[in-house]
């Protein structure tokens, strides 16, 4: 798994119009909107061939010409109201229904939690408690997500399986599907949320039962060192990677970047009235950046990493501060 | 009525000169030239920040990105979409009608010599230049870059200079309801003898409707960025979680402004199209009561609908489907109107002037406007679309496609009035192709994208989707070359167009063209107009008028 997303290329599947539909049992609504769209196309054509045919057979063809008085007809206005009205009202039936399928996930689904933040998803898996950066499901298996946000509202959209829903702080929202092909479908978010909202991509993979429990296995962490339990939280669940750079470039993100930073001497901005201070950058340090990011500013970086306060526990910040440390040659 | 005696040519462009003339004038026809003289350059700038996003999506991003393929930064973009939203909506097409056509036209379709307060229309001009003013402050020096909608908690969290924004839009929102004030007291207590509610023409309908919108929506919006403001200079929880309050209802508020607003955009474009589709076909609108009706039954039930931008964000799915519902209740009125400006062109007597081409223009694209928000008011399809490139193409299509042609249309149809000046045909009818084919080029390839999942307000993206972004952005300058050519016509028109002799060039009914002079005077009418007919009965053989006739 990379650090940050990494999109893959792929190649269409799907129709002119929509993706391939991996999820068809969720809300069912290609069949709404192939409706809408044959409706559409058909009053489309009626609007402007008449349009386009008294445009041409009305044009002005001297100076004066007489014009009728024709002020309305009351049968025909009656007509083009009652109409449209009857087919408003059967879409908004046929969406009422698929609406409550949607709404309404099956009892025996599996359930996973996901967080998302800037700028990256982060899945638990009820069941196993492993933490995943991609969603790892089994295929033809119903999955809840049971999803909420760590800092600004995110959006959580599968187009290939017609789900999407916002995330939010402080609260849950919930959304589920059935994969029925195996695959790769990408995560995207639809709610935006600040520099890297278009690059929080993510997969469903969809695979085998067999492949779902190594993941699973893989992904619970066992036999980890300290370092790489942190260097894991950094890239996953945390999304570090996507605001710091660790590697020896120092490449610049939108946070410093933190390779080789352990054990120097960090100088610190203390607001509000913006003091200068050095301060040594070791465990104690990291501790608190996480934790209480903005009762310190760094120079040249802007005031928006988000607070971790009871997001990672003791063991995890420490094996964060343990991967840090480990950044140098 | 006339108390000043006047020259022969006195009109109101040339009665008094001078900058401080204008800047101070109580005069509404003067107030509307001012108002469009700055809209248009608040378009102009706009427009540029859209030609800066298509530029930059035209390079395939994610996977291949290397940090040199990038044009301009990440953040420079989000507030790039961020100013393109803000300026269009706050300063260009909520003013564009009422303020500009809305405050010439009014008192002159029904034969008032002015709005029924002159200096409070002055001080809306004035309070929309100040509002403008902010939002130009944190385009240049603060930035922004929470999205026109300004959701929370991400702008009560962003170091952008949002507090200058929202002050901005806050004072703007002043300068709308108070024309929105006047324009409905006007249209309840000045018009002229004979003229009564069913004598108005439509765009008088289109007018007051919007205008009662204005005055009851937008205080909604106000208090609500105040709130923002409070939140973050002070730190009460109101809209933040992690404050105890609510981020949802932020977005309550907004929409319960926002949604009604786009009948502020959209309904007096409505009326212009009522206008010009009379005047260049000859014909009595079909179904005046309908049509009329119609605009106040969408004020109505507008402001019932806003939870329909919110069925992905967590609200009731219960309100969610009552939503739905009453979304459908404003969709019949909006096909009464467009079958019935259909139905007028039949046995007409058409021409095919510039005003007419944009109307054609604006009954192309907004019929395609109004069928894909069909397919965003069901609740399931929705879904799949939201927040995608189908709604950016859906509301450009209404809000472009829509008010700005009609706007456009208009401006052309009322030219001779507002300037005294000849436009040049041809131009003003390729002007209105070009921007058609780029309007379309630009616009069309979104709802594809957008059917196919391409998410709205990405800086990066997929590259399945590489192909219709480069349409896309290929048909943005198709169409600015279009807006361009409009731009240069009315400029060449200006000052080195033939004079316009005859007052009413199009032979239209209405009170604004039978009884003023080729451009009005100061008071608008030499006597007092009296209505004694519909605005649209073209029925009787009209004469051909002849140069110089008043």
């Amino acid at each position: 798994m990379s650090a940050t997303a990494m999109p893959e290329s792929t190649s269409w599947q799907g129709s002119f119009w929509l993706p391939q539909n991996a999820s068809p049992l969720t809300g069912g609504q290609d069949a709404l909107f192939y409706f809408i769209y044959y409706l559409s196309v058909f009053f489309f054509i009626v609007v402007v061939g008449f349009m386009v045919y008294f445009a041409w057979k009305y044009r002005k063809k001297k100076e004066g010409e007489k014009t009728p008085d024709i002020h309305g007809n009351t049968k025909l206005e009656i007509i083009w109201s009652v109409i449209p009205g009857i087919l408003f009202i059967v879409i908004f039936i046929w969406g009422f229904r698929d609406w409550v399928s949607l709404n309404q996930p099956p009892q025996d689904a599996m359930e996973v939690r996901v967080t998302g933040r800037k700028w990256d998803w982060s899945f638990l898996d009820v069941k196993t408690g492993a933490e995943t950066s991609d969603l790892f499901v089994p295929v033809n298996k119903a999955v809840l997500l049971t999803m909420s946000s760590a800092d600004v509202i995110h959006g959580f959209y599968v187009p290939d399986f017609r789900i999407n829903r916002d995330v939010l702080p402080t609260m849950y929202t919930k959304l589920w599907f059935k994969a029925e092909k195996e695959g790769n479908y990408p995560i995207l978010c639809t709610q935006y949320c600040g520099t890297k909202h278009s690059q929080m991509v993510r997969y469903v993979r969809v695979v085998s039962e067999e492949e779902y429990q190594k993941q699973m296995i893989a992904a619970q962490g066992a036999g980890l060192t300290p370092a790489q339990l942190g260097k894991k939280i950094f890239e996953g669940k945390g999304a570090c990677a996507s605001c710091h750079s660790v590697t020896k470039e120092r490449t610049r993100l939108v946070g410093p970047p933190l390779y080789g930073a352990y054990g120097t001497d960090h100088k610190i901005l203390i607001p509000p009235s913006n003091k200068e201070e050095t301060i040594k950058f070791d465990d104690n340090y990291i501790r608190k950046s996480i934790l209480e990011p903005n009762y310190r500013g760094v120079p040249g970086y802007a005031l928006i990493m988000p607070s971790y306060q009871g997001q990672l526990n003791d063991k995890e910040l420490s094996a964060l501060a343990e991967y840090i440390k480990s950044l140098k040659e | 009525m006339l108390t000043s005696h006047h020259d022969a040519g006195s009109n109101y462009l040339n009665a008094k000169k001078g900058f401080m003339s204008w800047l101070f004038t109580v005069d509404h026809k003067r107030i509307g030239i001012m108002y469009f003289v700055s809209i248009g350059v608040f378009f102009l700038v706009a427009g540029l920040f859209a030609l800066l996003l298509r530029a930059e999506l035209m390079q395939v991003r994610i996977p291949d990105a290397t940090a040199t393929s990038y044009m301009i930064s990440a953040d420079h973009y989000n507030e790039a979409f961020t100013f393109h939203g803000a300026i269009m909506v706050f300063l260009v097409i909520i003013p564009s009608i009422p303020a500009t056509l809305g405050n010439f036209l009014l008192p002159l379709m029904i034969g008032a010599k002015d709005v029924a307060f002159p200096k409070l229309n002055l001080i809306s001009y004035h309070l929309y230049i100040v509002g403008a003013l902010f939002l130009v402050y944190t385009v240049a020096f603060g930035g922004l870059d929470t999205g026109w909608t300004f959701y929370t908690p991400y702008s009560t969290q962003t170091s952008t200079s949002v507090i200058a924004a929202v002050f901005g839009a806050f004072i703007l929102g002043f300068a709308s309801i108070l024309t929105g004030v006047n324009f409905i007291v006007t249209v309840h207590k000045m018009r002229a003898p004979g003229m009564t509610w069913v004598r108005m023409p439509l765009f008088v309908w289109a007018i007051y409707a919007t205008s009662v919108i204005q005055v009851l929506a937008t205080p909604v919006v106000g208090v609500t960025l105040i709130l923002v403001a409070i939140e973050r200079l002070l730190g009460i929880g109101i809209f933040d979680s992690t404050l105890g309050g609510d981020p949802i209802l932020f977005q309550n508020f907004f929409w319960f402004y926002s949604h009604p607003a786009v009948y502020i955009m959209i309904l007096p474009a409505f009326g212009l199209v009522s206008e010009m589709i009379t005047a260049h076909s000859r014909k009595s609108i079909f179904g005046y009561k309908a049509v009329a009706i119609s605009s106040i039954g969408i004020a109505v039930i507008g402001f019932f609908v806003w939870g329909h931008h919110m069925f992905t964000s967590g609200q009731s799915a219960l309100a969610s489907v009552f939503f739905s519902l009453l979304t459908y209740g404003v969709a019949v009125p909006t096909a009464i109107k467009v079958f019935s400006w259909v139905a007028t062109l039949y046995k007409g007597s058409i021409s095919f002037t510039t005003p007419m081409c944009y109307t054609f223009v604006f009954l192309f694209l907004f019929l395609i406007g109004g069928l894909t928000g069909i397919f965003l008011g069901a609740l399931s399809t929705d879904v799949h679309l939201h927040n995608t490139y189908f709604v950016v193409a859906h509301f450009h299509y209404v809000m472009m496609g829509g008010t700005i042609i009609a706007w456009i249309g208009a401006v052309f149809h009322w030219w001779p009035k507002m300037t005294g000046k000849k436009y040049s045909e041809t131009w003003g009818i390729i002007s209105s192709v070009v921007v058609f084919i780029g309007f379309n080029l630009t616009f069309f390839p979104q709802f594809v994208m957008g059917t196919r999942g391409m998410p709205r307000r990405y800086y990066d993206y997929l590259p399945e989707y590489y192909n219709f972004h480069l349409l896309s952005s290929i048909g943005s300058f198709v169409l600015a070359i279009g807006l361009f050519i409009v731009l240069f016509t009315w400029l060449h028109s200006i000052f080195y167009g033939e004079k316009e002799t005859r007052s009413n060039p199009w032979r239209a009914k209405s009170i604004d063209w039978t009884d003023t002079a080729v451009v009005p005077i100061e008071h608008n009418f030499e006597k007092q107009p009296i209505s004694s007919h519909g605005p649209y009965e073209f029925d009787e053989l009209v004469k051909p008028a002849k140069a110089g006739e008043h």
